[in-house]
């Protein structure tokens, strides 16, 4: 319909994302505010029972189609081209995952509407729509109102509570088709799964992350005796692993892992987005970096502007002394 | 007189089998080392013709007196005493050579010399003492590192045959009752002889048979010296005259590979080098377990050189073949193996040479790369903006003047780590009081600072050290002032040293030599004197380099603290493991005791309560040192700055 | 293998990065540029594939002050062709850059027809838009992101990974001609001496092109309401003392989550 507000459902492995339900709960408000319906979209093959989740929207647009069954995003943004078309809502919220990545871009383009990337936050002000996004590494934030509509916005995880977009209201389920390509060009062969870590950090409930602020390798077993002394496990960011301190299981954030433990310590982490989206939602976000600056300050419930080298065997020691 | 080479033997006249023996001794010998010029000729030319009177003064220490090996007492006289032995054995046998060869020529035999006949005798029996005493410690009580080969052995049974020979020979006569001038050795060896049961009669001819066991045995010498590592016999005086005079940096290049891309005095140290062991005995990569041997490196050398010799062309490559890139990384270029080598070898710039090469393929590891593009783009290590330089001076109490804007009489040179490492933050601010309360007049040059270089070009990074040169340069050029001081031994070097200042360099001093000069004519006054043990390191780049000793001793001995020296102390001081852009790289694994946990251990076990530092660096090393080692409740580190500060507050 | 790099130049955040007055962009007087960094990935990553499967490695980068020493560094690491595209404005968002790019590689003498297009995933100032899609659709070929490996070409195709999440990544095909965002390189991206990039100053010749239309202004589509300093939702509340006073507290505060 005209004028709605969309949310685009990403999944992963079969099941419906965390922020998938974020994207809804911030649509909601949004199309509370406007007085306009919300609609969910469910692209897919074989997916189509994923719609009863969906029920925080008012309609869910579900499309099956052979093409859709693999994670391209630029088929995926040929579709939703094609519906937008059809059905010209007003705004479009896409969530920001890897597995997304660039289908938001794709669509803006194909609509020759405006696009909005790194959006933590959408809201109706005096009837049109204002975008809050966060760029230069998470240091400058930009509001924009789109010109032109609708507008494609790429949803940054973050912006609501997953649970708020979780509803047991069973949604009007619309099927709907779209005509693609046969042939795409791009193709998924198959998926390469991780190393099994021994440990599935995602069931621990103390994490110690490391970021570049260990500086090197060496400093790991002080991460790791702090570790040992909480019992937790170590964790680390993308640079970390990168440099081949930590292998890929091990690593929080945007193409790693999602962790919500009791206890978070990032240790020497600056608290880029990217990594930021894989532990927001711990329960104890403590931080350490030498930086008081650092963005990580912003999301900790402690911080401490120290040498994460000093302060991990300092702590460790006094761990070890209270545990008796 | 007798002429031992006259007479005839097996037929033959005995003075034409000496020319004989003597134009292939000399022929072979020639040829060998003709050889080895034509190799040192393919290389690269590095001139070390200037300078001579500091050049000769250098070989009378080094050659003549043997400086260097008197470090180690014992072997350093017993060595003096074989090398002079050898001097005069080596002047004697050309003497009778001559002699013996061109009998028309109006001289004696040398022995028959008078003087000449006292100072065989004498070293000859000396030169004999002397060779046991190096026999048994080569054999019994070899230090570490001490290369044992059987050239050593063939070397010491050389020395003592002539020795034995001549000596022997001069008995010989004197059993026979001829005259012979002496100090009574001979008489000596005449009784030996005779309680052997040789006859007087017999003397003569034993004279002769010695003479010839004698100049055969040296004709040997000559022929196998250019083949065993007593080359350095050879090579070693002509290394210590075209030494560096100053710690040597190789002139700019793309570094290098193989033997040609080496320079001539690159590759003569592998020549010169007599596998004592000196320089792996001080080296702390070495020590510490890393994969770099300096003296295998110039073993490298000189193989290298050999197989050139042997099969020719110019494939012979040092780098990767025979030298690999984690033992040219480990090097911390605190030119202890320098210092400590007799015969003028210059390892570290073979090794900055192989690190230009590595750094031009790209080869170097991941931390040491972010170091040096943090370095080029921001002008610090630490990868934080320029227009943070100068944040250390928030929290005095009083604006450090902007040597850019106005002039100052001393611009000071913070350096990287006194600038930017919030641990040593404190104490450059202290200084900053210090300088302050001294009433100097001073400034620092805010963001217009850059590294000063050293480091990024011991890393191999050539054009990186020109790049912070000239726009350190630069701002000097813009600025006023009369003098500079630096809280950075490393930016000591750099500026005072190596930097090519356009219109003559004001003069270069370290804070200690500052802080000395302000305590001794009392501008900076003592309020108290300071209790406890404390001895000192000398950072490299401060003693080593630039000769700087004195100056902090004498500021410790003012504060009145109790000093006590560790035994690497002065110019055989331990690196604490940060230089030559190591503080940027990775240890390796497999370390068993770092370079700065050695040296914390060393100063605990001096009795000392405080180690005292003068080099942000070795601060910084220490102080993650004395956790790692344990001994944080056994041992402080303080820079000098802190105590002065100490000890001149109200 | 005919491969293009596109590569810009971006606020560099190590440097504190000031709004302007008008609250609507970035003060420039504080900024300092430097390459964004997935840009330098896809440049290592075309490099690679150079030296595997041979070739000729193109860098075409829209004008901005330092972007001559960005192309003489590209050319001393091994590209073969540099070019600075003239007349398309730098600042904030990407979407007008975008299209004036693609424009221009369609323009330039020789360019086309490649292989690849690389460029960064996305960079830190991309607003309103990605670059590699964009380029793509303009182009008419297909396009993938978070690209972290390219092998296997043959048959008019290259096998790409791609990550996802949780470790995951995916093994794609895609059909040559494309465009490809770059996550990361195979390897990290290269380092060269001063001294080379300097040898390139004097021996390589960097082309000029001007972009074939005037470039719109950037954020045309967008109305920039303002810039503003993240005001975080809330602020960690900061533990002070000596690193023992701080493990003492931290240990209250576990021990009082019962997490001791």
């Amino acid at each position: 319909m005209a004028a709605d507000i969309w949310v685009v459902a990403d999944q992963w492995q079969g099941r419906l994302t965390d922020i998938t339900f974020e994207a809804l709960a911030l649509g909601r408000e949004v199309a509370d505010a406007l007085k306009v319906p919300l609609e969910a979209v469910l692209l897919g093959h074989g997916c189509a029972s994923l719609a009863e989740e969906l029920g925080c929207a008012d309609v869910v647009i579900s499309v099956e189609h052979p093409a859709l069954a693999e994670p391209v995003p630029e088929t995926h943004a040929q579709a939703l081209a094609e519906l937008a078309r059809q059905r010209q809502p007003r705004a479009i919220l896409i969530p920001a995952t890897n597995t997304t990545w660039g289908a938001n871009t794709l669509l803006a383009a194909l609509l020759d509407v405006p696009g909005v990337n790194f959006a933590v936050d959408l809201k109706a002000v005096d009837g049109a729509l204002e975008a809050r996004c966060v760029l230069y590494g998470g240091k400058i934030e930009v509001r924009v109102q789109p010109r032109k509509e609708p507008v494609v916005i790429g949803l940054w995880p973050g912006a609501r509570p997953a649970d708020q977009g979780r509803s047991e209201r069973k949604p009007c389920i619309e099927q709907a088709s779209v005509s693609l390509a046969a042939e795409p060009k791009v193709r998924l062969k198959r998926y390469i799964e991780p190393e099994a870590g021994e440990v599935d950090l995602t069931r621990q409930d103390i994490l110690i992350a490391v970021g570049r602020g260990i500086q090197s390798k060496d400093n790991l077993e002080l991460a790791e005796e702090l570790a040992q002394a909480l019992g937790g496990e170590i964790c680390g960011s993308r640079p970390v692993v990168d440099q081949g301190w930590l292998p890929l299981s091990r690593q929080i954030g945007k193409s790693g892992l999602t962790v919500k433990p009791k206890l978070y310590l990032a240790l020497g982490i600056s608290g880029a987005p990217e990594h930021v989206e894989g532990m927001k939602d711990s329960a104890m976000i403590v931080a350490v970096n030498t930086d008081p600056h650092a963005p990580i300050f912003n999301i900790a419930h402690y911080g401490v502007v120290a040498d994460a080298l000093e302060l991990a065997p300092a702590l460790a020691e006094a761990v070890r002394a209270r545990k008796g | 007189m007798t002429d031992p080479a006259a007479g005839t033997f097996l037929g033959l006249p005995a003075r034409a089998i000496l020319w004989v023996l003597a134009l292939i001794a000399f022929g072979l010998f020639g040829w060998r080392v003709a050889g080895y010029i034509r190799v040192l000729a393919r290389a690269r030319p590095e001139p070390r013709w200037d300078r001579w009177p500091a050049r000769l003064k250098r070989f009378a220490l080094e050659v003549l007196f043997q400086r260097k090996l008197l470090e180690e007492p014992l072997i350093g006289v017993a060595h003096l005493l074989i090398f002079w032995a050898f001097v005069f054995y080596a002047t004697s046998f050309f003497w009778n050579l001559l002699r013996g060869l061109l009998p028309f020529l109006p001289i004696p035999y040398a022995d028959q010399a008078a003087w000449m006949a006292v100072a065989l005798e004498l070293f000859g029996v000396v030169g004999l003492v002397a060779l046991a005493v190096a026999a048994v410690r080569r054999y019994f009580f070899a230090p570490p590192r001490l290369e044992q080969t059987r050239d050593a052995g063939i070397i010491l049974s050389l020395i003592t045959i002539v020795l034995l020979s001549s000596l022997t020979g001069a008995g010989a006569l004197a059993l026979a009752g001829e005259d012979h001038a002496g100090i009574g050795i001979a008489s000596l060896f005449a009784g030996l002889l005779s309680g052997l049961g040789v006859a007087p009669a017999q003397g003569v001819p034993l004279n002769v048979a010695m003479w010839w066991v004698h100049m055969v045995t040296v004709l040997g010498f000559l022929v196998y010296l250019p083949y065993s590592k007593h080359l350095h016999l050879l090579a070693s005086p002509f290394g210590v005259l075209f030494g560096s005079l100053e710690p040597p940096m190789p002139a700019a290049s793309e570094g290098a590979a193989r033997l040609e891309e080496f320079t001539w005095r690159q590759l003569f140290s592998g020549l010169a080098c007599a596998e004592c062991g000196r320089c792996d005995r001080a080296c702390p990569a070495l020590n510490s377990g890393y994969p770099l041997s300096p003296k295998e490196l110039m073993h490298h050398v000189k193989e290298m050189i050999m197989a050139s010799l042997a099969s020719g062309g110019n494939g012979h490559r040092l780098l990767g073949d025979r030298v690999k890139p984690e033992a040219v990384w480990a090097c911390v270029t605190c030119l202890a193996c320098i210092q400590r080598c007799p015969v003028g070898n210059e390892h570290v710039p073979v090794l900055i040479e192989l690190r230009r090469r590595l750094m031009a393929d790209g080869e170097l590891e991941a931390h040491l790369q972010e170091a040096l593009t943090n370095l080029a783009r921001y002008g610090n290590s630490f990868g934080q903006s320029a227009r943070n330089r100068a944040r250390w001076t928030q929290g005095l109490e009083f604006k450090v003047k902007d040597a850019r804007k106005e002039p100052v009489t001393w611009l000071w040179f913070t350096g990287d780590y006194a600038a930017y490492d919030p641990r040593l933050q404190p104490i450059t601010r202290a200084a900053a009081r210090l300088f302050q309360r001294a009433g100097l007049d001073f400034g620092i040059l805010y963001e217009a600072e850059q590294n000063s270089g050293n480091d990024a070009r011991r890393a191999g990074e050539e054009g990186l050290f020109e790049t912070l040169m000239e726009k350190n340069l630069a701002a000097f050029g813009k600025a006023r002032f009369e003098r500079i001081v630096t809280t950075d031994p490393h930016s000591l070097h750099a500026l005072k040293n190596e930097y090519r200042w356009q219109n003559g360099r004001a003069p270069v001093v370290h804070y200690t030599e500052l802080l000395w000069e302000l305590i001794r004519t009392n501008r900076l006054p003592l309020n108290r004197r300071l209790n406890g043990r404390v001895t000192y390191h000398d950072p490299c780049y401060l003693g080593r380099y630039n000769g700087v000793y004195e100056a902090p001793r004498q500021i410790l001995h003012a504060l009145g603290a109790e000093f006590v020296e560790m035994p690497r102390h002065g110019s055989r001081s331990y690196c604490c493991g940060a230089g030559g852009g190591r503080i940027w790289m990775e240890d390796v694994p497999g370390i068993q005791e770092r370079p700065a946990e050695s040296r914390v251990r060393e100063a605990a076990a001096a009795g000392a309560a405080t180690l005292v530092v003068a080099c942000p660096k070795d601060w910084v090393m220490f102080q993650d040192a004395r956790k790692t080692a344990g001994l944080e409740d056994k041992l402080v580190v303080k820079d000098i700055i802190e105590l002065v500060e100490e000890a001149t507050n109200p | 293998m005919n491969l293009v790099v596109l590569m810009r130049m971006v606020p560099d955040v190590v440097e504190e990065l000031e709004i302007a007055s008008d609250q609507k962009s970035l003060d420039q007087e504080a900024l300092r540029l430097i390459v964004s960094e997935s840009d330098d990935h896809a440049l290592e990553e075309a490099l690679l594939l150079k030296e595997r499967h041979g070739g000729a490695v193109t860098v075409v980068a829209p004008e901005a002050p330092e972007a001559a020493e960005l192309l003489y560094t590209a050319a001393a690491k091994g590209a073969d062709r540099v070019i600075q595209l003239r007349g398309i404005q730098r600042g904030l968002g990407v979407a007008a850059m975008a299209e004036a790019c693609a424009a221009a590689l369609s323009a330039i003498p020789g360019l086309l027809p490649a292989d690849l297009v690389l460029t960064g995933t996305q960079s830190i100032e991309d607003l309103d838009g990605l670059v590699a899609p964009l380029v793509a659709r303009r182009l008419g070929w297909p396009y993938l992101g978070v690209v972290t490996a390219v092998s296997d070409v043959s048959n008019g195709a290259v096998i790409v990974v791609k990550e996802f999440q949780a470790g995951y990544r995916g093994e794609f095909q895609v059909s040559l001609p494309a465009v490809l965002g770059v996550q990361a390189a195979e390897k990290p991206p290269r380092y060269v001496p001063v001294a080379k990039v300097r040898a390139a100053m004097k021996a390589t010749k960097i082309e000029e092109f001007e972009a074939p239309q005037p470039a719109p202004e950037p954020l045309q589509e967008l109305a920039i309401v303002a810039l503003a300093k993240p005001e975080a939702a809330g602020h960690a509340e900061m533990l002070e003392g000596s690193v023992e006073d701080v493990a003492g507290k931290l240990c209250e505060l576990l021990a009082e989550r019962g997490l001791l």
